[in-house]
C-alpha cells in the first residue's frame, strides 16, 4: 500500500513539475523579436526537429525555405529565405523568437507564428486556442536549425 | 561546397527545371489566339503584369488546354449541352426553349459579376434565376455537377474576349468590401490572399507554383480532383488550406471577393474552361 501511495505521489510531482516548466504562449517574452529563456525544461532534439521541419501537418518549413541538408526530400519552396548556414546569422534566442512568431522580427511577414494560440481571425474550430508547435516542438526545430552551420 | 552537395545542388536544379512552368509560353486554342499576358492596371499597382494562371502550369498542363479535344473540361461541357437541352420542373421547358441560341451569350461571362437591383449578380445567379422562376425547377447547388456544366457551357461563348468587370458607381461599395476580403489575414497561418497571390507569385510554395489566383479560367478542370470547379470552391479550398473558416459559397464576402477578382484580371481573356493542377 505505501509503495502505491508513493508511486502515485511521485507521478503527481512529474507531472506538476513537467507542466509549471512549459512556458505558456501568451507569457512569453520578447526581447527585440529574440526570446532568451527556452520554452521547456527539456533540451531540443534535432532529430525530431528536422522531422517536423520536412512534415506538411507540422513545421512545414520546406513551403518555404529551401535547406540543402535536406536534398533528400523533394519540392523546396523559394517563399522565405534559403536556409543554408542560418546559425552563422542569427543567434539562438533570435531563431527561437522568429519560430514562436517571427512578426516581433519581420513586421508583416508571410511565414506563420508557430507557438501563438490566439488573435486569429476566422481560425477554423479545430485549431482555436491551439498553437501549430508544441513548445518541445518548437525547442525540436530550433536545435535542428542550431545545426545548419557553414562556417 | 564538397563533391556530394555539388551533386544534389545540380540534381535538385534538374528536379525543378522539370517542374516548372513554360512561362513564356503562348495560348492559341482552335485557333484563336487568348492573350496570357497583359500590363500594368491602375488598380493593381503591386503588380507590373497581370497574367493568366495558365503560365504558370507545367507545360504538360498547358498543353490539355491548348486542344478542346485533350482538354478534359469538355466531357463536362457536353453534359452541359444535355442539361441545356433537358425540360425540367413544371413549366415543361428546357433552356433552350427560350434561348435557342448560345450565341447570345458572347461577352456575358466576361462581364460577370455584375450590380442588379443593388446587388452583385453571378453566372450562378442567373442560371437559378431562369430555372426557379422561368422553369419552375429546383435551383441548383452553387457548386454542384450541373451548375460547373452549365456555366461552363455558357462562358465558352466568351472564350478568348477580354475581362471588362465593372468596378465603379454601384458596383465601388462590393468592391471595397471585396479588396477587404483579399487583404485581410486570416487562419491559424494567418495569412491573406495577397500574401500568396500578390507578395508571391511566381514562386514554388512546397510542390506548388504560385499564380496570381486570377479567375479569367472559370470553372477549372482541376487535374486534382478531376472535375469542373467553381469560383467560390476555389476560394474556399485557399482558406481551408491556411487553417481559415471559409465563408459560405454564394454568401455577401465571396461575391464580393468574386467581383473585386475579377477586376484584378481585366484585360485578361476568358479562358473558361480552363485546366490546372
Ligand atoms: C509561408 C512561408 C513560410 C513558412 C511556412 C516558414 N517560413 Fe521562415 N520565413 C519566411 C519568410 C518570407 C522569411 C523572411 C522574413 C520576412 O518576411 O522578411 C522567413 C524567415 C525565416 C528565418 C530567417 C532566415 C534568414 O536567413 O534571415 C528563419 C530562420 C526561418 N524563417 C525559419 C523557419 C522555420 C524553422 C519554419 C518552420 C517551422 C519556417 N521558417 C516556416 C517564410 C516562411
Ligand atoms: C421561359 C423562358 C426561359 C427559360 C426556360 C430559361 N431562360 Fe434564361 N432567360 C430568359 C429571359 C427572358 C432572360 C432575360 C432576358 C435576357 O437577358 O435574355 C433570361 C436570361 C438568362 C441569362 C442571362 C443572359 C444575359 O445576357 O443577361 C442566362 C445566363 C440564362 N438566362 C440562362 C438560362 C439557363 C442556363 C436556363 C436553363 C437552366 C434558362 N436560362 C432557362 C428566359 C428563359
Ligand atoms: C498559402 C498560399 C495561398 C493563400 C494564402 C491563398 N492561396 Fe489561392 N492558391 C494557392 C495555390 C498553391 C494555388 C494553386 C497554384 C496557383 O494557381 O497559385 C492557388 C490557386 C488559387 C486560384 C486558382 C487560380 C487559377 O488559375 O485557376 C484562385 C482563384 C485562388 N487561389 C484564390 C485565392 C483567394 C481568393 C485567396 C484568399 C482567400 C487565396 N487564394 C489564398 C495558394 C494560396
Amino acid at each position: 500500500m505505501q509503495r502505491i501511495a508513493l508511486a502515485f505521489f511521485i507521478t503527481i510531482m512529474t507531472a506538476a513539475s513537467s507542466f509549471s516548466e512549459v512556458v505558456k504562449p501568451s507569457e512569453v517574452v520578447f526581447q527585440d523579436g529574440a526570446v532568451m529563456e527556452s520554452l521547456t525544461a527539456q533540451l531540443g532534439d534535432p532529430a525530431s526537429g528536422r522531422k517536423i521541419f520536412m512534415n506538411r501537418k507540422q513545421g512545414n518549413c520546406l513551403a518555404c525555405h529551401m535547406n540543402s541538408e535536406m536534398l533528400d526530400q523533394s519540392f523546396h519552396g523559394e517563399v522565405g529565405p534559403v536556409l543554408d548556414g542560418v546559425a552563422d546569422r542569427w543567434e539562438k534566442a533570435e531563431l527561437r523568437g522568429m519560430l514562436v512568431n517571427s512578426k516581433m522580427m519581420f513586421e508583416g511577414t508571410i511565414m506563420p507564428a508557430f507557438y501563438r494560440d490566439s488573435g486569429y481571425s476566422r481560425n477554423l474550430k479545430k485549431f482555436v486556442g491551439k498553437t501549430i508547435l508544441s513548445a518541445q516542438q518548437v525547442e525540436d526545430v530550433l536545435s535542428y536549425l542550431l545545426t545548419l552551420k557553414e562556417n | 561546397m564538397n563533391s556530394w552537395k555539388l551533386l544534389m545542388a545540380s540534381t535538385i536544379t534538374i528536379a525543378a527545371s522539370i517542374a516548372a512552368a513554360n512561362e513564356d509560353a503562348k495560348l492559341s486554342i482552335e485557333g484563336l489566339d487568348i492573350p496570357v499576358r497583359v500590363s500594368v492596371q491602375s488598380h493593381t499597382p503591386e503588380i507590373d503584369e497581370v497574367r493568366s494562371g495558365w503560365t504558370f502550369r507545367k507545360s504538360e498542363t498547358q498543353d490539355l488546354q491548348r486542344d478542346d479535344f485533350d482538354n478534359p473540361a469538355f466531357v463536362f461541357v457536353d453534359q452541359g449541352i444535355d442539361l441545356f437541352d433537358k425540360i425540367d420542373g413544371t413549366a415543361g421547358k428546357s433552356c433552350s426553349s427560350c434561348h435557342s441560341d448560345m450565341n447570345s451569350f458572347k461577352g456575358l461571362r466576361a462581364s460577370m459579376p455584375r450590380i442588379a437591383n443593388g446587388q452583385i449578380e453571378t453566372m450562378e445567379d442567373l442560371v437559378n434565376g431562369c430555372r426557379t422562376e422561368r422553369m419552375g425547377a429546383e435551383s441548383w447547388k452553387w457548386s454542384s455537377k450541373n451548375m460547373t456544366a452549365v456555366t461552363a457551357l455558357i462562358g465558352l461563348e466568351s472564350r478568348g474576349m477580354p475581362i471588362k468587370v465593372k468596378m465603379d458607381g454601384d458596383a465601388a461599395e462590393f468592391w471595397q468590401k471585396g479588396k477587404d476580403v483579399y487583404y485581410a489575414r486570416v487562419g491559424q497561418l494567418d495569412m491573406s490572399c495577397a500574401n500568396c497571390h500578390e507578395e508571391n507569385y511566381g514562386n514554388m510554395i512546397r510542390a506548388d507554383h504560385l499564380s496570381q489566383g486570377q479567375i479569367n479560367g472559370f470553372p477549372t478542370y482541376r487535374l486534382k480532383n478531376a472535375k469542373l470547379n467553381s469560383i467560390h470552391a476555389r476560394f474556399k479550398g485557399c482558406m481551408k488550406n491556411i487553417r481559415a473558416t471559409p465563408y459560405k459559397e454564394g454568401g455577401p464576402e465571396f461575391r464580393a471577393l468574386e467581383l473585386y477578382l475579377a477586376s484584378r484580371g481585366n484585360g485578361l481573356s476568358v479562358e473558361t474552361p480552363s485546366v490546372r493542377n
